[in-house]
């Protein structure tokens, strides 16, 4: 609301006055101007040099030549990049899905006057503070079916007892998405939880006046009133889904078979090492298109419009 | 006491459901501390009692040879020097980055929220974008350019990338942090005749020091945990703790200690951990800072 326009309103804008303006300005902008230079050289440059790779049939150094579409429609025939597309589409469904649940859950028992608060507070959200190849690793190592969970399931007396999902095509993606909730379930809590502090203590009298019961203030009152809490987190989650990348690399390495490769993944293999920078490129586009129609929307309302200064 | 004053949530008259609040909420807490249980048991056995133990089960014969391994010896491909490796580089990248990011977001935040340049803050909201749009889209772009520079695989480089890819959030953390602060005193620098850098170092840097310990708090763990810019710029003499403790447990030569494995993992998750455990408070309020705010 308060704008910082130093000058007074009716000055008139006289040229030396403009030109004294410029002048204890041009620090500002000369301190600024480095990540100018950053914005317009890597994030739009680098951007569109990525794009326009992608129309090329650059393979291990990268060719200025046009071949059109010709690298979207291999893509688009490739197991390999529509398995992974699948299983971004299911791991990010689930997981901001699961985390929003979870973390939800948490945050609404947590929010009960409950002991020890900060020790559960702080056990829900610790991994959130580990990376993913970590994580990757432990999960890795606890859902391996020779020595871990389905081994201690088995020497308790069920025998029959299998749990082989990360070796097994089939299910091998849910053990990314059981890994991926262990991780981010405690931040979707943590900004939850600040969301269900913030609320008026008055709304729990009055519904308790009007004899509502407790868990329909929390779905019909409470949780409408979290959205913009929510929104941060499905914002945050998925840019975590796009970024999905370490978690892979370090729990299956794209495995068993290709039951768990990724788009980050296939855009890093086919850059770096299979040396089809087109067919990498290609993805990339695929890639930041979906990011930009998601989330352009998002960005605009939320940081453009309102401009300048606001607290 | 069960007539006092409503008050709170929701009053303590039935016990069951107190019962069940504590059931759910241990159980979860049970859940979330497994992975760590399992990890620090594992790394305390030696091999025979974890192919044939219980994977939950505290050591029997508890052994600090795996962490000495992990750390000193165990092996990346052909070289076998551990983690510690790992361990420097990560410090050694970063200490610069860090602290450059840090430098930078804070000059940014200022610029932007004091003083009106022509184009700032097209030029932030297309930072902001950037943000959210996959690191892949700027990688191979990015290796050209500091090929043809000549620095690709060096600390310089790494240094380079974490501070870029940290614009956008430690400016927005910033800028929304000084935003908060009061325009009265930003005016009365100026009438006194303060210029850009005299007030940003006499009287906003003063005032920065809450949101100097979150962002630090931010980019110590991002950059800790990175393992994406490590890979693709760090170069083979760099290579941050992360792609070291990747290199060691996938290596598919021999038979897996996983003990070692273990320890290894254990070794990279504790200085975001120590972070995490100092910082308390402050690392909430640093994602609550980074994302609620914004």
């Amino acid at each position: 609301m308060d704008t910082i326009s130093i000058r007074a309103p009716s000055m008139p804008s006289g040229g030396t006055k403009t030109r004294r303006r410029m002048k204890t300005r041009l620090p500002a902008a000369l301190a600024l101007l480095p990540t100018a230079l950053i914005v317009l050289v890597v994030y739009i440059g680098c951007m569109l040099w990525t794009v326009r790779l992608s129309f090329t049939s650059s393979t291990l150094l990268p060719k200025l030549d046009w071949v059109g579409f010709a690298q979207y429609s291999r893509l688009f025939a490739n197991d390999r990049f529509l398995t992974s597309a699948s299983n971004i589409v299911i791991f990010g469904a689930l997981f901001i899905s699961g985390c929003l649940i979870i973390g939800f859950l948490l945050a609404v028992f947590i929010d009960q006057n409950v002991r020890g608060e900060g020790l559960f507070r702080t056990i829900f959200l610790y991994p959130y503070a580990m990376s993913f190849v970590v994580t990757g690793v432990a999960w890795q190592w606890f859902l391996n079916p020779a020595l871990g969970l389905q081994k201690l399931v088995r020497d308790m007396g069920f025998e029959s007892f299998t749990f082989d999902w990360l070796v097994n095509q089939r299910m091998a993606i849910y053990t990314i998405v059981i890994a991926g909730l262990w991780h981010g379930s405690g931040l979707t809590m943590a900004i939850l939880l600040a969301g269900l502090r913030g609320i008026d203590k008055d709304l729990w009298k009055a519904a308790k006046i009007d004899g509502i019961p407790t868990w329909r203030v929390y779905t019909s009152v409470v949780l409408p009133l979290l959205r913009p809490m929510v929104v941060t987190a499905v914002v945050l989650l998925t840019t975590g889904v796009v970024k999905l990348y370490d978690l892979v690399v370090a729990m299956t390495l794209g495995g068993p078979g290709i039951a768990t490769e990724v788009p980050a993944k296939f855009v890093m293999d086919h850059l770096f090492e299979r040396n089809n920078i087109a067919l990498g490129t290609a993805a990339a586009t695929i890639m930041l298109t979906t990011v930009i129609a998601v989330l352009a929307p998002w960005v605009y309302v939320r940081y453009v419009r309102p401009q300048g200064r606001h607290a | 006491m069960s007539t006092a004053v409503p008050q709170g949530r929701r009053p303590h008259r039935l016990t069951a459901g107190r019962i069940g609040v504590y059931a759910f909420l241990v159980t979860a807490a049970l859940f979330f501390m497994l992975p760590l249980w399992i990890m620090v048991v594992t790394s305390l056995k030696p091999m025979e009692e974890i192919r044939l133990g219980n994977i939950l089960a505290l050591p029997a014969a508890m052994t600090f040879e795996a962490w000495i391994k992990a750390w000193s010896s165990a092996c990346t491909g052909l070289e076998c020097n551990g983690i510690s490796v790992g361990f420097w580089n990560s410090v050694r990248i970063l200490i610069p980055s860090v602290i450059l990011s840090i430098i930078a977001g804070a000059i940014n935040g200022y610029a932007l929220s004091f003083w009106r340049v022509k184009g700032a803050n097209v030029m932030f909201g297309v930072l902001l974008l950037g943000a959210f749009i996959p690191y892949q889209v700027f990688l191979y772009p990015l290796v050209r350019i500091f090929s043809l520079t000549g620095i690709y695989n060096s600390l310089t480089c790494i240094v380079l990338v974490h501070v870029i890819f940290g614009l956008p959030t430690m400016t927005l953390l910033f800028r929304n942090y000084y935003a908060g602060l009061p325009i009265e005193l930003f005016k009365a620098a100026r009438i006194d005749g303060g210029g850009f850098w005299s007030i940003f170092f006499r009287v906003i840097l003063p005032m920065s020091t809450p949101i100097l310990v979150v962002a630090t708090i931010l980019q110590v763990t991002g950059i800790w945990n990175d393992f994406i810019f490590g890979l693709t710029f760090a170069g083979r003499e760099n290579l941050p703790m992360t792609v070291q403790l990747n290199n060691i447990v996938n290596s598919t030569q021999g038979e897996r200690a996983y003990n070692v494995d273990m320890a290894a993992t254990m070794l990279a998750a504790l200085v975001p951990l120590v972070v995490y455990f100092v910082s308390g408070r402050w690392f909430v309020r640093g994602i609550a800072a980074g994302a609620v705010k914004g």
